[in-house]
């Protein structure tokens, strides 16, 4: 089913929604709302919502650059929102219209104004950490206890080469895998230095050889099916993996960590593109996302945690208590956040990322 | 008078009738193409679109910046000229697999009972029917790890675990070699339906064994329709992006995939339309030779 999402996502880029009077098109990644959040805010409103997906946000900048892609509500993360808002793409938040704002957690709010000064051009929709998600038995069949829950997993060649058997897969995105490369190699992970790039270049070609595939999605099915062994990947994403995996009941047990050596935390932001066809609608939806049990239903169901603090009470105990959804204090000291790159150092990333992934 | 009459009516007729493919390939091919060739010659840059315009009116003068650089760079860096290599072999070897597959269903359909011919030729049509994308799909179902093919193998006892399959070149060859070869088929048949078969006979008659028949009779009267079916399958196969990308490796360097990742992933408009023009120049050649190919099957 991922794997249908992914080409829906590929393709869709391809696309262009039509919206008419009382629709609302949203673009939001795969596999990240709850089952009801859509009809929910159908049935309340009566407006006909069409969902499109996307798994990098590489793609969804390709289409918010172009223009005119019919979509009222992305989800960018911060640093490419960020971004796409210096060039002109998003419309201003009306804070007044939404009713809900208040249950934002201030203190979020004031570490993604750090990208988007005054919060003005989006609303935060869910955190994540970017992590390690292993099949616990394949894993410790492998390598010493001491490699597990550490990037050496996968940075370490000689610990990837013992698990490229069983199949080691990462994002398909340079940002975020050349970040914990560079923070391996104790290096800061926001550096645009060019020798900082070679060496993080040079650590991945040497982990290449072992490395599956390099895909954005496609790890949480094969990581629950047993294709794969090891996925750097999203934690919500992870996370259901290792419940797939349980409801299957093959034998696979999936585990989500985040690296002790620390990982990058993420924050995906609701945004209105500046030609939305319909603003009016995106704010109430926007809206709706903000109410407390809507918030809570998505992350009990998607395993990533929200910004809400009136969601908190909703939240399941042992989603609330999960240390790879909500880190205890000591993960988040070593959590560091992206920001967003100039353009001459994203070509010099982007082309060091084709030769890591093309292995030459 | 009317005899002039006559001949600017004769001669705006003759206009009318060329003017609609002249305008068609205007609109769809020339113009979309010098927008691809503007870009490739602009600068990336944060903005909605992501480059820079290459005529500006600054102080009531027009300047014109044309940045070849974004040429430059595809020359230098050692990817892009790679990446033009292994498609031309991908495409070569999957072209060369058609063939072999293409020329005898070809020449079996094109010696069928004129009655059966028309089934025959449905049949190859036929998977047309469904979504080129679900048939390289249902692939991925065939050549996955537990998939079917992987299965009967170790279900027969030939292999212990299973063979990587997918993501490697070999799943490209195939993927192109099954969604083309209607490509290779059709114009190869229309090629060998008109083959004269009293040359066969005569050949026979003169002592000839069927082999050499074949080889010194049928393969040459058929050179035409061989270079035709080749072109057809191996000018779309070089550009080729969805094949790669679902069924190839991350280390299967195609063009198609280069171009996506410049354009999709970098966001770099600029140097993804250079490397659109620069595969349009390197087709060029096969395209005069399929030209060639189909003015001599006319005449």
């Amino acid at each position: 089913m991922t794997k249908l999402i992914w080409t829906a996502g590929a393709f869709a880029a391809l696309a262009t929604p039509l919206a008419a009077q009382g629709e609302l098109n949203v673009y939001n990644w795969s596999d990240y709302v709850a089952e009801d959040t859509i009809s929910g805010f159908e049935e309340k409103t009566g407006i006909e919502v069409n969902y499109d997906v996307f798994d990098s946000n590489e793609v969804l900048e390709a289409k918010m650059l172009t223009g005119s892609t019919g979509y009222d509500v992305v989800v960018p993360s911060i640093e490419f929102m960020a971004r796409q808002a210096q060039a002109g793409v998003f419309a201003e938040i009306d804070k007044e219209a939404l009713s809900n704002y208040g249950n934002l957690d201030p203190e979020i709010l004031e570490v993604v104004a750090v990208n988007d000064p005054g919060n003005t051009y989006g609303v935060p929709y869910m955190m994540f950490t970017t992590g390690i998600g292993y099949d616990v038995n394949k894993v410790s069949e492998r390598i010493e206890a001491d490699k597990i829950g550490s990037w050496d997993m996968v940075f370490d060649s000689e610990t990837a080469a013992k698990l490229a058997d069983c199949g080691i897969t990462m994002l398909d995105s340079p940002s975020e895998m050349v970040a914990p490369a560079l923070n391996y190699l104790g290096l800061d992970p926001n550096s645009e230095d060019a020798d900082d790039l070679e060496q993080a270049k040079e650590l991945l070609l040497s982990i290449r050889p072992h490395v599956r595939y390099f895909h954005s999605s496609q790890y949480i099915n094969d990581l629950a099916n047993g294709e794969v062994c090891v996925s750097v990947g999203y934690s919500g994403d992870l996370l259901q993996a290792r419940d797939r995996a349980a409801e299957a009941d093959q034998g696979i047990e999936i585990a989500y960590a985040i690296p002790r050596e620390g990982a990058q935390v993420g924050f995906d932001m609701l945004a209105i593109p500046a030609d939305a066809p319909n603003p009016e609608a995106a704010l109430q939806f926007i809206d709706h996302i903000l109410e407390p049990e809507v918030s809570a239903a998505i992350t009990n169901y998607v395993y990533f945690a929200n910004p809400n603090t009136a969601a908190t009470e909703h939240v399941d105990a042992e989603v609330r208590e999960d240390p790879g959804i909500y880190p205890p204090d000591e993960t988040r000291a070593k959590l560091f956040s992206l920001k967003p790159h100039g353009a001459r150092f994203d070509r010099s990333l982007t082309r060091a990322w084709t030769e890591i992934k093309t292995g030459r | 008078m009317s005899a002039l009459l006559n001949l600017s009516r004769a001669w705006s007729g003759r206009a009318l009738v060329v003017a609609v493919p002249i305008l068609w390939l205007g609109l769809f091919f020339a113009l979309p193409f010098l927008v691809v060739a503007k870009i490739s010659l602009s600068e990336l840059a944060i903005a909605m679109p992501p480059y820079l315009p290459l005529a500006e009116w600054a102080d009531g003068a027009l300047n014109i910046v044309l940045n070849f650089g974004n040429y430059l760079f595809l020359l230098s860096d050692g990817l892009y000229i790679a990446a033009y290599l292994e498609s031309l072999k991908i495409a070569a070897i999957s072209t060369l697999f058609t063939l072999l597959i293409g020329y005898p269903m070809a020449y079996v359909i094109a010696m069928a009972r004129p009655d059966r011919r028309n089934l025959l030729l449905m049949l190859v049509v036929l998977p047309f029917w469904t979504s080129f994308l679900l048939r390289v799909y249902a692939w991925i179902g065939f050549l996955k790890s537990n998939g079917i093919i992987n299965n009967m193998l170790m279900a027969l006892g030939i292999t212990d675990a299973p063979l990587q399959l997918i993501q490697t070149d070999f799943a490209v060859y195939i993927g192109i070699t099954y969604t083309y070869l209607p490509f290779m088929i059709l114009p190869l048949y229309a090629n060998l339906s008109r083959l004269d078969r009293s040359h066969l006979e005569a050949a026979a008659d003169l002592g000839a064994r069927p082999l050499t028949t074949f080889l010194t009779v049928t393969l040459p009267q058929s050179a035409g329709g061989i270079v035709a079916g080749c072109m057809l399958v191996f000018i779309p196969a070089v550009g080729e992006f969805v094949i790669p990308a679902l069924l190839g490796g991350p280390d299967t360097l195609m063009i198609g995939r280069v171009l996506w990742d410049e354009f999709f992933s970098n966001r770099d408009w600029p140097v993804a339309s250079a490397v659109a023009v620069v595969m349009l120049l390197v087709l060029i050649g096969p395209i005069l030779l399929l030209r060639r190919a189909q003015a001599r099957e006319e005449g």
